[in-house]
């Protein structure tokens, strides 16, 4: 089932893989313990003539034990999984490259602030559906929505975020291999919302410098 | 009645005298509990038809995208263009699926005909405390259905934004193109609201005020607890649906700004609200299946329920603890991280009492003497479906594995191994074992297990490749996904669980020709053909009006299966024993 997953080209990709994993093994080996268990049952305790069924209404020290067992294991996996949600969505680290993402039925809207930094100057630039980030800097999102909820789906990435009009979201990631990866809206945005899909370009650090450049001369 | 003959026979009639009712009082305004519970389930078996072959439309559309589907040439345009489906066809067509199966298949047939059918003959009762009520409650029900379904014909089309009608899409008819469609969607939910608080109280009511001399809570059946907290969870959830249904309507029509945020909404409001019913609403619909599979399972096991009162306890532990998990839908909605810790720990805490159940199952099984059946086969099915669904959960509790499942066919999967693995299993369970009792005849045994195997096989071929496709990326509610480079190379998947879903639907045709060939020419049920304790079997098949010869008293609870205290393998409820045993018992 692994090998179905995305490839993964974010830094904390991984973690949420490895959790991932984990969950399954744990789940996997409860499940075909639980199924053969039943299975055992069903052929060991099947009719027959004459025999009786064992007259038992329970066992206390068994039912406290799968009670205790499965509440620390579903415990420990809070605990495992709340480092890494906390470094996913709510610390976002200073980033090296801001953008701001808007949606829309059904486009996603790339705003660059240009080299001064800022948005809503004249050295803006937006492109539609195109995302250009460096390989191994922290890219940092800034979500908004004109019309509907949306939400922005990078599969290899490890990110998903919906974008909520009324609000601006950060999310923010960091690419760990040059290429092209879409970004499809995973929430239900309309008629149009199969199709709605952008593209991220992750380039080697020199040739995002010559992006850069071709986009802002003066700079 | 015929029965009225053979109940005078064996004891005090005490109904025997009614008058006979005409065709109307009898058949379709009856205020007779068991008619209800029989109206609920032809309700739900009807729209249950409607809703597969809506998912059938989906799979079709999945697998040969925007291709001709057979037989659908005449629907006009712009719902389909020469037999194919367009965008908003096929968003109304998922959201009129699982409007259609939640609501008007699902909690008919588990709540509104077990739980009618069953409460007032399980604890000994003539009938519901509100006769009338019921009666109304039905008919509200139908009310509501004809309204949903009446959506399909207005201009414009049906609801096109999912079951969960996330706003502002919902809120402003232009972001769907939808208009009216989405209002008669509200309004026939909010109708379908009255006639399930209606039930809900008559159904505390009566368990709490009517049970048999003898019946106390800890000799309830396991069904009847099931049906008893469900009662309490519709009671308090459905209104918080209906006045979020009630905010959306006045943002669509009236110009407030609930959800809106141009005039101050907050769109986040909606999720909160809605899954502050839906996920109540969830155990809604497996909390009745639950009961279902733990008293047949001990009937057929022959041997006494495992920790009964563990099994009633964790019912009431999920009934509390769905009140505070609704936030694990939203973890990636843009609502504080901080929260989501918060809800995911509640929602793994909340996987420890099905965990309990499923345990006790397995136990209740341990040294049994097992008859499979086709109603213990569906049981079965359903504690091995929902262990796949519970499990499947647990992925999507860890918040940072449900960043990128969220929203994806892994939950697509996950919902359907607990609504369709669990509950629709139960319910087929249900009426296997219950139509006896229903119907006065019994189902035909080898088409049952025909119709159960096909289902479980073409069952798992449907939706377990599901999590494939999840775990692959595919998004839910696309319309195509060759749209998508990332997706193509799953495309063979999604055909063959095209594949698996028609022979689910074929399956069924075993299932509707039993039913009603049962239904009219099946073999004459004895009272208790399956030799079970529990009180609906003292009556007799199908029950007359009133139910009971004479109120039965119970001496003891529902699963004194292979007690060492009679040579038979069974104990009714009602049966008092000699005082010779009685002393040996002391």
């Amino acid at each position: 089932m692994m090998n179905w997953l995305p490839e993964n080209v974010s830094t904390y990709g991984g973690e949420v893989d490895s959790l991932f994993y984990l969950i399954y093994y744990i789940t996997g080996a409860t499940f075909i313990l639980v199924m053969v268990t039943l299975l055992a049952f069903l052929v060991l305790y099947r009719r027959r003539e004459g025999r009786r069924a064992t007259y038992s209404h329970g066992n206390t020290t068994l039912e406290i034990i799968w009670t205790v067992v499965p509440a620390i294991i579903l415990v420990v996996l809070s605990f495992m999984s709340q480092a890494s949600w906390a470094r996913i969505k709510s610390h976002a680290p200073p980033g090296d490259v801001e953008v701001q993402v808007t949606s829309k039925q059904f486009n996603w809207e790339m705003l660059y602030p240009g080299p001064d930094g800022k948005f809503g100057t004249a050295d803006d630039l937006m492109l539609e559906n195109e995302l250009h980030v460096p390989v191994g800097k922290i890219v940092r999102v800034h979500l908004r929505s004109k019309d509907v909820i949306h939400s922005f789906f990078l599969p290899n990435l490890r990110l998903k975020q919906d974008s909520v009009p009324g609000r601006e979201i950060l999310a923010w990631f960091e690419a760990t291999k040059p290429g092209k990866y879409e970004i499809p809206c995973a929430e239900l945005c309309g008629f149009g919302h199969s199709g709605m899909k952008g593209w991220l370009t992750v380039h080697p650090a020199d040739e995002y410098e010559k992006w850069v450049k071709e986009r802002w001369p003066s700079s | 009645m015929a029965e009225s003959s053979t109940a005078a026979a064996t004891g005090q009639a005490v109904h025997a005298h009614h008058e006979e009712l005409g065709f109307w009082r009898t058949y379709v305004f009856s205020t007779d509990h068991k008619m209800i519970g029989r109206q609920f389930l032809f309700l739900g078996l009807f729209m249950m038809v409607l809703g597969g072959l809506l998912a059938l439309m989906l799979r079709w559309q999945l697998a040969w995208p925007e291709t001709q589907i057979p037989g659908l040439g005449w629907v006009p345009e712009p719902f389909m263009y020469d037999g194919a489906m367009g965008p908003e066809f096929y968003n109304a067509v998922f959201t009129m699926h699982a409007t259609i199966m939640i609501f008007f298949v699902v909690m008919p047939i588990l709540v509104g005909c077990f739980g009618n059918f069953l409460i007032p003959l399980m604890i000994g009762a003539r009938d519901m405390a509100f006769p009338v009520l019921n009666m109304l409650s039905f008919w509200v029900g139908v009310v509501a259905g004809v309204v949903m379904l009446a959506g399909f014909f207005v201009p414009g089309g049906h609801a096109a934004g999912g079951w969960t009608a996330y706003a502002p899409l919902t809120a402003v008819p232009q972001y769907t193109g939808v208009h009216s469609g989405q209002n008669l969607w509200i309004i026939s939910l909010m109708i379908l609201g009255i006639s399930s608080l209606m039930g809900s109280i008559n159904y505390i009511t009566t368990i709490i005020n009517m049970r048999a001399p003898g019946m106390t809570f800890f000799r309830l059946p396991l069904v009847i607890w099931s049906l008893f907290i469900v009662a309490i969870l519709l009671l308090l959830a459905l209104p918080v649906l209906t006045s979020a249904l009630a905010m959306l309507l006045f943002d669509r029509t009236l110009g407030t700004s609930f959800f809106l945020p141009a005039g101050g909404g907050e769109p986040l409001r909606w999720q909160h609200l809605f899954w502050f019913f839906g996920h109540p609403e969830v155990y809604i619909l497996i909390l009745p299946a639950m009961g279902v599979t733990s008293d047949i399972l001990a009937v057929f096991a022959r041997k006494p329920i495992f920790g009964y009162r563990a099994m009633a306890f964790s019912m009431i532990a999920l009934a509390f603890l769905s009140w505070v998990v609704w936030g694990h839908h939203m973890f990636q909605s843009g609502m504080n991280p901080a929260l989501g810790t918060g809800f995911m720990i509640s929602t793994m805490v909340i996987a420890v009492p099905s965990a309990i159940k499923t345990f006790n199952w397995l136990g209740t099984l341990w040294g049994g003497n097992i008859h499979f059946k086709t109603a213990m086969l569906h049981a079965l099915a359903f504690v091995s479906m929902f262990v796949i669904g519970g499990l499947s959960g647990i992925f999507m509790a860890s918040t940072p594995v449900d960043i990128f499942i969220h929203d994806t066919y892994f939950i697509v999967a996950h919902i359907h191994y607990v609504v369709f693995g669990g509950s629709v299993f139960g319910l087929f369970a249900a009426i296997y074992y219950w139509f006896p009792k229903m119907f006065g005849r019994m189902m035909n045994e080898p088409l049952g297990k025909i119709h159960f195997f096909a289902t479980f096989i073409a069952y798992n071929c449907t939706f377990f490749p599901m999590h494939i496709l999840g775990v692959g990326g595919m998004m839910r509610r696309i319309y195509n996904p060759m749209q998508y480079e990332f997706l193509q190379p799953l495309q063979p998947i999604n055909v063959f669980i095209t594949w698996g879903a028609i022979g689910l639907g074929l399956a069924q045709i075993p299932f509707v020709i039993n039913f009603f060939w049962s239904l009219f020419a099946g073999k004459k049920a004895e009272r208790n053909p399956w030799k079970a304790n529990t009180l609906e079997w003292v009556a007799a098949s199908p029950p007359p009006h009133g139910n009971f010869d004479a109120i039965p008293v119970v001496h003891r609870g529902p699963y004194e299966y292979s007690s060492p205290e009679v040579t038979e393998d069974y104990l009714p409820q009602d049966r008092q024993l000699g005082p010779q045993r009685v002393a040996t018992a002391h």
